[in-house]
């Protein structure tokens, strides 16, 4: 990329990636869904049943 | 992470599924829906994923070929956008950093799908250009060129070339905008 000959180029990705990494971070943290947890739970609980049954 | 059960790998690999989910979407309930589709999915097909691969990836690629193959389906050019990005501000817009921070949300969420994909697997995530490449299922030269173009669209947006704007984002300042931990 242009940016290692151009540090105001360079200054403009790592302000942008930064940014980036802040807003990824957050969302991140986002709570994770009922729905997912309650999901696994179900999937866990099936792979429990498939291996008594064998 | 290799002696990890993979069923148990892909747990911890959930806050960045919706993380990306979120970003991709810009919708909470579609990001729902595709993280449960991707989740029944690797998990009914764990077989299928050879241990010693970056599983991210492999979630990532599952996800986002749900999301536009469901967009495809829907003949939806235009996605339904729920302000993700600014709802989960975590501080008040009273400080020049802040306010920089919302103006980064709001431009980075109109930058086009392939535009985001790229900055969010590059610049957020940390993926190459050639494992990005392969999740796009596009050649790596053209993943470069969609975060380059990426980048110069933030650019535009947030009017980057000129220098004041910059200034105001010392790396202080940066240490305090966006820190999830703030009360808000």
């Amino acid at each position: 990329m242009a940016s290692k000959d151009d540090p105001k180029q360079a200054r403009i990705d790592s302000y942008i990636d930064q940014n980036l990494k802040k807003v990824f971070s957050e969302l991140e943290q986002d709570r994770m869904p009922s729905e997912i947890v309650d999901l696994l739970s179900v999937l866990r609980a099936q792979d429990e049943e498939l291996k008594t049954k064998k | 992470m290799s002696d990890m059960d993979p069923k148990d790998e892909l747990v911890t690999h959930l806050p960045a599924l919706r993380a990306f989910a979120l970003s991709l979407t810009r919708n909470r309930s579609t990001a729902d829906d595709m993280m449960q589709d991707t989740v029944l999915k690797a998990w009914s097909n764990m077989d299928k994923f050879q241990v010693g691969t970056n599983m991210r990836a492999w979630l990532f690629t599952i996800l986002r070929n749900n999301y536009y193959s469901s967009r495809r389906k829907l003949n939806r050019e235009v996605a339904d956008v729920d302000n993700v990005f600014s709802d989960t501000l975590s501080v008040k817009p009273d400080h020049d950093g802040r306010l920089q921070m919302m103006d980064f949300r709001d431009a980075f969420e109109k930058l086009a799908d392939e535009h985001r994909e790229a900055l969010i697997l590059v610049g957020a995530s940390g993926f190459s250009y050639d494992d990005a490449a392969e999740m796009c299922g596009v050649a790596t030269g053209t993943m470069k060129s969609r975060v380059n173009r990426a980048r110069a669209k933030l650019t535009e947006l947030l009017q980057l070339n000129d220098d004041e704007v910059l200034e105001l984002t010392d790396p202080a300042t940066m240490a305090v905008v966006g820190s999830p931990n703030l009360p808000s």
